[in-house]
Protein backbone atom coordinates (compact mmCIF):
# COMPACT_ATOMS: atom_id res chain seq x y z
CA UNK A 1 0.00 0.00 0.00
CA UNK A 2 1.21 3.76 -0.85
CA UNK A 3 1.66 5.90 2.27
CA UNK A 4 2.12 9.09 1.54
CA UNK A 5 1.06 12.73 1.34
CA UNK A 6 -1.28 13.49 -1.31
CA UNK A 7 -0.67 17.18 -1.16
CA UNK A 8 3.43 16.96 -0.94
CA UNK A 9 3.15 14.49 -4.75
CA UNK A 10 0.63 16.72 -6.28
CA UNK A 11 2.67 20.02 -5.33
CA UNK A 12 5.99 18.42 -6.52
CA UNK A 13 4.19 17.48 -9.55
CA UNK A 14 3.02 20.62 -10.72
CA UNK A 15 6.80 22.33 -9.21
CA UNK A 16 8.31 19.51 -11.90
CA UNK A 17 5.83 20.45 -14.52
CA UNK A 18 6.33 24.67 -14.07
CA UNK A 19 10.05 24.49 -14.09
CA UNK A 20 10.46 22.14 -16.78
CA UNK A 21 8.38 24.70 -18.96
CA UNK A 22 10.06 27.91 -17.77
CA UNK A 23 13.63 26.74 -17.22
CA UNK A 24 14.79 26.69 -20.93
CA UNK A 25 12.71 29.57 -22.18
CA UNK A 26 14.45 32.92 -22.28
CA UNK A 27 11.44 35.00 -22.31
CA UNK A 28 9.83 32.62 -20.09
CA UNK A 29 6.08 34.19 -18.44
CA UNK A 30 5.80 36.16 -21.16
CA UNK A 31 5.13 33.36 -23.39
CA UNK A 32 1.29 33.61 -21.68
CA UNK A 33 0.96 37.15 -21.83
CA UNK A 34 1.74 36.90 -26.18
CA UNK A 35 -0.75 34.68 -27.03
CA UNK A 36 -3.97 35.94 -25.68
CA UNK A 37 -2.43 39.56 -26.91
CA UNK A 38 -2.07 38.27 -30.12
CA UNK A 39 -5.04 36.53 -30.10
CA UNK A 40 -6.94 40.15 -28.92
CA UNK A 41 -5.11 42.50 -31.57
CA UNK A 42 -6.18 39.77 -34.50
CA UNK A 43 -9.68 39.71 -33.60
CA UNK A 44 -10.31 43.03 -32.84
CA UNK A 45 -8.90 44.11 -36.34
CA UNK A 46 -10.96 41.53 -38.31
CA UNK A 47 -13.82 42.36 -36.00
CA UNK A 48 -13.80 46.69 -35.80
CA UNK A 49 -11.83 46.75 -39.36
CA UNK A 50 -11.81 43.66 -41.98
CA UNK A 51 -15.80 43.28 -40.98
CA UNK A 52 -16.88 45.86 -38.89
CA UNK A 53 -19.40 44.26 -36.97
CA UNK A 54 -18.02 43.90 -33.15
CA UNK A 55 -20.73 42.82 -30.48
CA UNK A 56 -19.38 45.47 -28.02
CA UNK A 57 -17.81 48.69 -28.06
CA UNK A 58 -15.29 47.47 -26.02
CA UNK A 59 -14.55 45.19 -27.87
CA UNK A 60 -10.77 44.20 -26.98
CA UNK A 61 -12.25 43.69 -23.28
CA UNK A 62 -14.91 41.35 -24.56
CA UNK A 63 -13.00 39.30 -26.17
CA UNK A 64 -10.42 38.89 -23.38
CA UNK A 65 -13.53 38.03 -21.07
CA UNK A 66 -13.63 34.80 -23.03
CA UNK A 67 -9.91 34.26 -24.56
CA UNK A 68 -9.04 33.69 -20.99
CA UNK A 69 -11.11 30.98 -19.84
CA UNK A 70 -10.99 29.27 -23.51
CA UNK A 71 -6.93 29.45 -23.44
CA UNK A 72 -6.97 27.63 -19.92
CA UNK A 73 -9.44 24.91 -20.90
CA UNK A 74 -7.86 24.34 -23.90
CA UNK A 75 -4.59 23.61 -22.94
CA UNK A 76 -5.38 22.15 -19.75
CA UNK A 77 -7.68 19.90 -21.21
CA UNK A 78 -5.35 18.73 -23.92
CA UNK A 79 -2.42 18.58 -21.01
CA UNK A 80 -4.35 16.84 -19.14
CA UNK A 81 -4.98 14.24 -21.45
CA UNK A 82 -1.84 13.49 -22.86
CA UNK A 83 -0.22 13.59 -18.98
CA UNK A 84 -0.74 9.75 -18.23
CA UNK A 85 0.97 8.80 -21.41
CA UNK A 86 3.26 11.65 -20.82
CA UNK A 87 4.14 10.10 -17.80
CA UNK A 88 4.22 6.52 -18.77
CA UNK A 89 7.23 5.33 -16.72
CA UNK A 90 5.74 6.46 -13.63
CA UNK A 91 2.48 4.25 -14.20
CA UNK A 92 5.13 1.05 -14.89
CA UNK A 93 7.13 1.81 -12.16
CA UNK A 94 6.19 3.55 -9.37
CA UNK A 95 3.36 2.93 -7.28
CA UNK A 96 1.53 6.04 -6.56
CA UNK A 97 -2.19 7.36 -6.97
CA UNK A 98 -2.30 7.81 -10.35
CA UNK A 99 -5.42 10.13 -10.47
CA UNK A 100 -2.61 12.79 -8.82
CA UNK A 101 -1.04 12.58 -12.60
CA UNK A 102 -3.65 14.56 -14.59
CA UNK A 103 -4.91 16.81 -11.79
CA UNK A 104 -1.06 17.74 -11.47
CA UNK A 105 -0.94 18.34 -15.13
CA UNK A 106 -4.37 20.87 -14.67
CA UNK A 107 -2.89 22.46 -12.17
CA UNK A 108 0.54 23.09 -13.17
CA UNK A 109 -1.20 25.08 -16.24
CA UNK A 110 -2.92 27.42 -13.44
CA UNK A 111 -0.15 29.70 -13.82
CA UNK A 112 -1.23 30.44 -17.29
CA UNK A 113 -4.67 31.39 -15.90
CA UNK A 114 -3.76 33.58 -13.47
CA UNK A 115 -1.19 35.84 -15.65
CA UNK A 116 -3.59 36.16 -18.05
CA UNK A 117 -6.47 36.60 -15.50
CA UNK A 118 -3.98 39.89 -14.60
CA UNK A 119 -4.06 40.98 -17.98
CA UNK A 120 -7.66 40.40 -18.06
CA UNK A 121 -8.09 42.94 -14.93
CA UNK A 122 -5.30 45.44 -16.10
CA UNK A 123 -7.17 45.69 -19.45
CA UNK A 124 -10.26 46.19 -17.50
CA UNK A 125 -9.17 48.73 -15.07
CA UNK A 126 -7.38 50.41 -18.43
CA UNK A 127 -11.32 50.96 -19.64
CA UNK A 128 -12.57 52.85 -16.56
CA UNK A 129 -13.86 49.96 -14.81
CA UNK A 130 -13.86 50.55 -11.37
CA UNK A 131 -13.10 47.26 -8.59
CA UNK A 132 -16.38 46.38 -7.06
CA UNK A 133 -17.69 43.70 -4.47
CA UNK A 134 -18.90 41.96 -7.24
CA UNK A 135 -15.38 41.13 -8.60
CA UNK A 136 -15.59 38.55 -5.58
CA UNK A 137 -17.42 35.80 -7.89
CA UNK A 138 -14.71 36.30 -9.85
CA UNK A 139 -12.45 33.30 -8.15
CA UNK A 140 -15.55 31.44 -7.76
CA UNK A 141 -15.59 31.22 -11.49
CA UNK A 142 -12.36 30.31 -11.95
CA UNK A 143 -11.87 28.00 -9.24
CA UNK A 144 -15.54 26.71 -11.07
CA UNK A 145 -13.55 26.04 -14.18
CA UNK A 146 -10.16 24.46 -12.69
CA UNK A 147 -12.67 22.13 -11.38
CA UNK A 148 -14.59 21.38 -14.74
CA UNK A 149 -11.12 21.16 -16.37
CA UNK A 150 -9.83 18.73 -13.50
CA UNK A 151 -12.36 16.34 -14.21
CA UNK A 152 -12.01 16.42 -17.93
CA UNK A 153 -8.78 15.35 -17.79
CA UNK A 154 -9.41 12.60 -15.57
CA UNK A 155 -11.96 11.45 -18.01
CA UNK A 156 -10.14 11.84 -21.15
CA UNK A 157 -6.59 10.99 -19.38
CA UNK A 158 -7.75 7.78 -18.69
CA UNK A 159 -9.57 7.19 -22.14
CA UNK A 160 -6.33 7.81 -24.25
CA UNK A 161 -5.04 5.09 -22.45
CA UNK A 162 -6.85 2.74 -24.03
CA UNK A 163 -6.93 4.70 -27.31
CA UNK A 164 -4.40 7.38 -28.51
CA UNK A 165 -6.81 9.09 -30.89
CA UNK A 166 -8.37 10.24 -28.17
CA UNK A 167 -5.37 13.28 -27.89
CA UNK A 168 -6.44 14.43 -31.46
CA UNK A 169 -10.29 14.17 -30.88
CA UNK A 170 -9.42 16.64 -27.72
CA UNK A 171 -7.59 18.62 -29.65
CA UNK A 172 -9.64 18.86 -32.70
CA UNK A 173 -12.97 19.82 -30.10
CA UNK A 174 -10.80 22.65 -29.02
CA UNK A 175 -10.65 23.96 -32.38
CA UNK A 176 -14.50 23.41 -32.93
CA UNK A 177 -15.20 24.81 -29.46
CA UNK A 178 -13.49 27.92 -30.33
CA UNK A 179 -16.52 28.91 -32.32
CA UNK A 180 -19.13 27.20 -30.42
CA UNK A 181 -18.23 29.00 -27.42
CA UNK A 182 -19.25 32.62 -27.62
CA UNK A 183 -15.57 33.83 -27.19
CA UNK A 184 -15.47 37.10 -30.24
CA UNK A 185 -19.42 37.29 -30.43
CA UNK A 186 -22.70 37.14 -28.09
CA UNK A 187 -25.48 34.69 -29.09
CA UNK A 188 -28.48 36.36 -30.95
CA UNK A 189 -31.22 34.70 -29.04
CA UNK A 190 -30.01 33.00 -25.71
CA UNK A 191 -33.29 30.69 -25.83
CA UNK A 192 -32.09 28.88 -28.96
CA UNK A 193 -28.93 26.29 -28.67
CA UNK A 194 -29.24 25.89 -25.38
CA UNK A 195 -27.60 23.03 -24.94
CA UNK A 196 -24.53 25.46 -26.11
CA UNK A 197 -25.35 28.20 -24.47
CA UNK A 198 -26.99 27.88 -21.52
CA UNK A 199 -26.13 24.17 -20.19
CA UNK A 200 -22.95 24.80 -21.21
CA UNK A 201 -20.34 25.18 -18.12
CA UNK A 202 -17.86 27.23 -20.51
CA UNK A 203 -19.83 29.45 -22.02
CA UNK A 204 -21.32 30.60 -18.35
CA UNK A 205 -17.85 31.06 -17.15
CA UNK A 206 -17.54 33.46 -20.43
CA UNK A 207 -20.94 35.08 -19.30
CA UNK A 208 -20.30 35.67 -15.60
CA UNK A 209 -17.06 37.53 -16.48
CA UNK A 210 -18.74 39.82 -18.74
CA UNK A 211 -21.51 40.32 -16.62
CA UNK A 212 -18.84 41.35 -13.60
CA UNK A 213 -16.16 43.23 -15.79
CA UNK A 214 -18.11 44.94 -18.45
CA UNK A 215 -21.35 45.55 -16.35
CA UNK A 216 -20.05 45.73 -13.33
CA UNK A 217 -23.12 43.70 -11.99
CA UNK A 218 -23.30 40.56 -10.20
CA UNK A 219 -23.95 37.50 -12.02
CA UNK A 220 -27.50 35.83 -12.63
CA UNK A 221 -27.72 33.21 -9.72
CA UNK A 222 -29.18 30.85 -12.10
CA UNK A 223 -26.12 31.20 -13.97
CA UNK A 224 -23.49 30.46 -11.60
CA UNK A 225 -26.08 27.71 -9.58
CA UNK A 226 -25.54 25.78 -13.80
CA UNK A 227 -21.89 26.55 -13.76
CA UNK A 228 -21.07 25.38 -10.41
CA UNK A 229 -23.59 22.24 -10.65
CA UNK A 230 -22.20 21.22 -13.96
CA UNK A 231 -18.35 21.49 -12.57
CA UNK A 232 -18.56 19.42 -9.66
CA UNK A 233 -20.52 16.79 -11.19
CA UNK A 234 -18.08 16.33 -13.82
CA UNK A 235 -15.20 16.41 -11.48
CA UNK A 236 -17.41 13.61 -9.83
CA UNK A 237 -17.93 12.08 -12.94
CA UNK A 238 -14.27 12.04 -13.22
CA UNK A 239 -12.77 10.41 -10.24
CA UNK A 240 -15.56 7.50 -11.35
CA UNK A 241 -14.55 7.13 -14.95
CA UNK A 242 -11.08 7.35 -13.38
CA UNK A 243 -11.34 4.60 -10.80
CA UNK A 244 -13.18 2.79 -13.28
CA UNK A 245 -10.61 2.41 -16.27
CA UNK A 246 -7.13 2.75 -13.78
CA UNK A 247 -6.96 -1.04 -13.38
CA UNK A 248 -6.04 -1.70 -16.97
CA UNK A 249 -3.58 1.45 -16.97
CA UNK A 250 -0.33 -1.05 -16.11
CA UNK A 251 -1.41 -3.10 -19.51
CA UNK A 252 -1.93 -0.55 -22.10
CA UNK A 253 1.08 1.58 -21.03
CA UNK B 1 5.11 -6.27 9.37
CA UNK B 2 6.66 -7.04 5.71
CA UNK B 3 4.11 -10.39 4.38
CA UNK B 4 3.42 -10.97 1.10
CA UNK B 5 0.87 -13.61 0.14
CA UNK B 6 0.12 -14.74 -3.61
CA UNK B 7 -2.74 -17.58 -4.15
CA UNK B 8 -3.15 -18.73 -7.48
CA UNK B 9 -2.53 -15.59 -8.97
CA UNK B 10 -2.37 -15.31 -12.64
CA UNK B 11 -0.83 -11.94 -14.98
CA UNK B 12 -2.64 -12.05 -18.30
CA UNK B 13 -1.93 -9.76 -21.06
CA UNK B 14 -3.20 -8.89 -24.18
CA UNK B 15 -1.55 -9.50 -27.42
CA UNK B 16 -1.07 -6.42 -29.46
CA UNK B 17 -3.12 -4.15 -27.21
CA UNK B 18 -1.88 -0.43 -27.68
CA UNK B 19 -2.15 -0.93 -31.05
CA UNK B 20 -5.93 -1.49 -31.33
CA UNK B 21 -8.13 0.10 -33.86
CA UNK B 22 -11.37 0.93 -32.70
CA UNK B 23 -12.66 -1.62 -34.86
CA UNK B 24 -10.94 -4.39 -33.13
CA UNK B 25 -12.02 -2.23 -29.73
CA UNK B 26 -15.50 -2.55 -30.45
CA UNK B 27 -15.13 -6.00 -31.17
CA UNK B 28 -13.47 -6.62 -27.93
CA UNK B 29 -16.69 -5.09 -26.25
CA UNK B 30 -18.69 -8.04 -27.37
CA UNK B 31 -17.21 -10.68 -26.90
CA UNK B 32 -13.68 -11.33 -25.21
CA UNK B 33 -11.11 -13.57 -27.09
CA UNK B 34 -9.01 -15.51 -25.55
CA UNK B 35 -6.65 -16.01 -28.80
CA UNK B 36 -4.57 -13.51 -27.79
CA UNK B 37 -3.86 -14.04 -24.38
CA UNK B 38 -0.76 -14.42 -22.88
CA UNK B 39 -0.08 -15.21 -19.85
CA UNK B 40 3.19 -13.39 -17.90
CA UNK B 41 2.35 -15.66 -14.92
CA UNK B 42 0.06 -18.68 -14.43
CA UNK B 43 -1.42 -20.25 -11.08
CA UNK B 44 1.51 -18.96 -8.76
CA UNK B 45 0.92 -19.37 -5.18
CA UNK B 46 2.95 -18.34 -2.13
CA UNK B 47 3.57 -17.07 0.70
CA UNK B 48 6.22 -14.44 1.83
CA UNK B 49 6.10 -13.81 5.99
CA UNK B 50 7.99 -11.13 7.85
CA UNK B 51 11.84 -10.79 7.86
CA UNK B 52 12.09 -13.63 4.96
CA UNK B 53 14.91 -13.17 2.47
CA UNK B 54 13.64 -14.26 -0.96
CA UNK B 55 15.38 -14.15 -4.00
CA UNK B 56 13.59 -14.20 -7.82
CA UNK B 57 15.23 -16.42 -10.17
CA UNK B 58 14.75 -17.42 -13.52
CA UNK B 59 14.97 -16.64 -17.49
CA UNK B 60 14.78 -13.59 -19.12
CA UNK B 61 10.79 -13.09 -20.10
CA UNK B 62 10.16 -15.37 -17.04
CA UNK B 63 7.86 -13.36 -15.64
CA UNK B 64 9.87 -12.39 -12.56
CA UNK B 65 9.59 -8.33 -12.90
CA UNK B 66 5.90 -8.86 -13.75
CA UNK B 67 5.41 -11.00 -10.16
CA UNK B 68 7.62 -7.50 -8.59
CA UNK B 69 5.18 -4.99 -10.24
CA UNK B 70 1.88 -6.83 -8.73
CA UNK B 71 3.71 -7.03 -5.14
CA UNK B 72 4.46 -3.14 -5.94
CA UNK B 73 0.60 -3.03 -6.33
CA UNK B 74 1.47 -1.42 -10.08
CA UNK B 75 -0.32 -4.18 -11.88
CA UNK B 76 -3.55 -5.99 -10.87
CA UNK B 77 -3.81 -9.79 -10.97
CA UNK B 78 -6.64 -10.88 -13.47
CA UNK B 79 -7.09 -14.05 -11.79
CA UNK B 80 -6.32 -14.66 -7.81
CA UNK B 81 -5.24 -12.55 -5.34
CA UNK B 82 -2.01 -10.43 -3.87
CA UNK B 83 -2.27 -9.32 -0.39
CA UNK B 84 0.68 -7.01 1.29
CA UNK B 85 1.25 -5.96 4.02
CA UNK B 86 3.78 -3.76 5.19
CA UNK B 87 5.43 -0.32 3.19
CA UNK B 88 7.03 -1.30 -0.03
CA UNK B 89 10.50 0.79 -1.00
CA UNK B 90 10.73 -0.96 -4.57
CA UNK B 91 14.18 -0.24 -6.64
CA UNK B 92 12.17 -1.14 -9.89
CA UNK B 93 13.78 0.56 -12.89
CA UNK B 94 16.43 3.30 -12.22
CA UNK B 95 15.42 7.28 -11.57
CA UNK B 96 12.09 6.36 -12.57
CA UNK B 97 10.76 9.32 -10.59
CA UNK B 98 13.53 11.35 -12.16
CA UNK B 99 13.47 14.16 -14.56
CA UNK B 100 16.28 15.08 -16.92
CA UNK B 101 16.12 18.69 -16.20
CA UNK B 102 15.23 19.34 -12.33
CA UNK B 103 18.50 19.12 -10.50
CA UNK B 104 18.92 16.73 -7.77
CA UNK B 105 17.79 18.41 -5.09
CA UNK B 106 14.54 18.98 -6.94
CA UNK B 107 14.59 15.28 -7.78
CA UNK B 108 14.62 14.08 -4.37
CA UNK B 109 12.22 15.61 -3.40
CA UNK B 110 9.71 14.60 -6.50
CA UNK B 111 10.83 10.76 -5.68
CA UNK B 112 10.62 10.93 -2.03
CA UNK B 113 6.94 11.84 -2.51
CA UNK B 114 6.45 9.67 -5.03
CA UNK B 115 7.82 6.80 -2.82
CA UNK B 116 5.67 8.19 -0.48
CA UNK B 117 7.53 9.79 2.16
CA UNK B 118 5.66 13.15 4.20
CA UNK B 119 6.70 16.95 3.42
CA UNK B 120 8.48 16.28 6.83
CA UNK B 121 10.40 13.25 6.56
CA UNK B 122 11.98 14.57 3.19
CA UNK B 123 13.07 17.89 4.95
CA UNK B 124 14.01 15.63 7.96
CA UNK B 125 15.86 13.22 5.62
CA UNK B 126 17.54 15.14 3.13
CA UNK B 127 20.74 15.85 4.39
CA UNK B 128 21.24 12.13 4.86
CA UNK B 129 19.95 11.17 1.64
CA UNK B 130 22.48 13.76 -0.07
CA UNK B 131 25.28 12.48 1.83
CA UNK B 132 24.76 8.57 1.72
CA UNK B 133 24.36 9.99 -2.43
CA UNK B 134 28.15 11.37 -1.96
CA UNK B 135 27.17 13.48 -4.64
CA UNK B 136 26.76 16.90 -2.48
CA UNK B 137 28.45 18.99 -4.73
CA UNK B 138 26.52 18.68 -7.79
CA UNK B 139 23.21 18.66 -5.90
CA UNK B 140 22.07 21.38 -7.31
CA UNK B 141 22.89 20.99 -10.94
CA UNK B 142 20.17 19.22 -13.46
CA UNK B 143 20.14 15.87 -13.79
CA UNK B 144 21.03 15.64 -17.27
CA UNK B 145 24.46 16.60 -16.35
CA UNK B 146 24.80 13.30 -14.48
CA UNK B 147 26.88 10.37 -15.21
CA UNK B 148 24.59 7.16 -14.99
CA UNK B 149 26.44 6.05 -12.01
CA UNK B 150 25.44 9.39 -10.03
CA UNK B 151 21.81 8.78 -11.21
CA UNK B 152 22.02 5.46 -9.66
CA UNK B 153 23.58 6.82 -6.45
CA UNK B 154 20.80 9.33 -5.87
CA UNK B 155 18.20 7.03 -6.53
CA UNK B 156 19.43 4.12 -4.65
CA UNK B 157 19.61 7.05 -1.64
CA UNK B 158 16.32 7.78 -1.35
CA UNK B 159 14.78 4.41 -1.72
CA UNK B 160 17.22 3.19 0.87
CA UNK B 161 16.41 5.76 3.48
CA UNK B 162 12.99 4.94 2.68
CA UNK B 163 12.87 2.70 5.91
CA UNK B 164 10.33 0.21 4.81
CA UNK B 165 9.45 -2.76 5.94
CA UNK B 166 9.53 -4.67 2.31
CA UNK B 167 12.32 -3.78 0.49
CA UNK B 168 12.46 -4.97 -3.79
CA UNK B 169 15.18 -4.84 -5.60
CA UNK B 170 15.06 -5.14 -9.57
CA UNK B 171 18.71 -6.49 -10.40
CA UNK B 172 19.85 -2.77 -10.42
CA UNK B 173 23.30 -3.33 -8.02
CA UNK B 174 24.82 -4.04 -11.06
CA UNK B 175 25.61 -0.31 -11.63
CA UNK B 176 27.83 1.89 -9.52
CA UNK B 177 31.45 1.49 -8.96
CA UNK B 178 32.77 -0.58 -6.52
CA UNK B 179 32.88 1.63 -3.27
CA UNK B 180 29.09 2.37 -3.79
CA UNK B 181 27.99 -1.03 -4.39
CA UNK B 182 29.50 -2.24 -1.04
CA UNK B 183 27.86 0.66 0.63
CA UNK B 184 24.61 -0.03 -0.85
CA UNK B 185 25.12 -3.70 0.33
CA UNK B 186 26.11 -2.89 3.80
CA UNK B 187 22.60 -1.00 3.60
CA UNK B 188 20.66 -3.78 2.47
CA UNK B 189 22.71 -5.86 4.67
CA UNK B 190 21.28 -3.70 7.80
CA UNK B 191 17.56 -3.90 6.35
CA UNK B 192 18.22 -7.78 6.53
CA UNK B 193 19.52 -7.83 9.87
CA UNK B 194 17.36 -5.57 11.16
CA UNK B 195 14.75 -8.22 9.98
CA UNK B 196 12.55 -6.38 6.93
CA UNK B 197 11.38 -8.78 4.30
CA UNK B 198 13.37 -8.08 1.34
CA UNK B 199 13.25 -9.64 -2.56
CA UNK B 200 15.44 -9.54 -4.79
CA UNK B 201 15.43 -10.35 -8.74
CA UNK B 202 19.36 -11.04 -9.06
CA UNK B 203 21.33 -13.30 -11.88
CA UNK B 204 24.39 -12.82 -9.91
CA UNK B 205 24.36 -16.35 -7.80
CA UNK B 206 27.10 -15.17 -5.15
CA UNK B 207 24.52 -12.38 -4.46
CA UNK B 208 21.76 -14.46 -4.38
CA UNK B 209 23.28 -16.60 -1.42
CA UNK B 210 24.54 -13.59 0.67
CA UNK B 211 21.44 -12.14 0.46
CA UNK B 212 18.92 -14.66 0.78
CA UNK B 213 17.45 -17.35 2.53
CA UNK B 214 14.81 -18.70 0.18
CA UNK B 215 14.42 -19.00 -3.33
CA UNK B 216 11.54 -18.71 -6.17
CA UNK B 217 12.29 -19.72 -9.70
CA UNK B 218 9.82 -19.10 -12.82
CA UNK B 219 10.16 -19.97 -15.66
CA UNK B 220 7.79 -19.09 -18.79
CA UNK B 221 5.55 -17.58 -16.01
CA UNK B 222 4.93 -20.69 -13.90
CA UNK B 223 6.33 -21.29 -10.23
CA UNK B 224 8.98 -24.17 -11.32
CA UNK B 225 10.51 -24.19 -7.44
CA UNK B 226 10.50 -22.74 -4.10
CA UNK B 227 12.76 -23.82 -1.26
CA UNK B 228 16.31 -23.18 -0.04
CA UNK B 229 18.19 -20.47 -1.91
CA UNK B 230 21.06 -23.01 -2.39
CA UNK B 231 18.83 -25.76 -3.52
CA UNK B 232 17.10 -23.57 -6.02
CA UNK B 233 19.98 -22.27 -7.60
CA UNK B 234 21.54 -25.67 -8.25
CA UNK B 235 18.53 -26.79 -9.94
CA UNK B 236 18.14 -23.59 -11.94
CA UNK B 237 21.79 -24.10 -12.64
CA UNK B 238 21.48 -27.17 -13.67
CA UNK B 239 18.46 -26.51 -15.54
CA UNK B 240 19.97 -23.58 -17.43
CA UNK B 241 23.22 -25.88 -18.83
CA UNK B 242 21.36 -28.84 -19.89
CA UNK B 243 19.76 -28.91 -23.34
Amino acid sequence: MWIGEYNFVLQNLVLKDFRIRYRNMSLGVFWSLLNPLVMMAVLTFVFTKVIPNAPSPQFPLFLLCGLVPFNFFTLAWISGTTSLIDNANLIKRVPFPREIIPLASVLSNTLHLLIQIGLLLGLALLYGKSVNVHWLWLPVVWIMEVILVCGLALIFASLNVYTRDIRYMVESASTVLFYLVPVFYFPADSQKFQLLYKYNPLAAMIFAQRFILMEGIAPPASLMWRLSIGSILMLGLGFLVFARLKRGFYNHI
Amino acid sequence: MGAIRFQQVSKIFQRHTGRKLMRQHFRDWFRRSAEHDFYALKNISFQISDGETVALVGRNGAGKSTLLSLVCGLAAPEIGSVQVDGRIAAMMELGSGFHADLTGRENIYLNASLLGFTRDRTRGLYDSIVEFSGIAEFINEPLRTYSSGMILRLAFSVALNLEPEILIIDEVLAVGDQGFQEKCFEKIMEFRNAGKTLLCVSHSAAMVMQLCDRALWLDHGELMMDGKAADVLQAYGGHAVSP
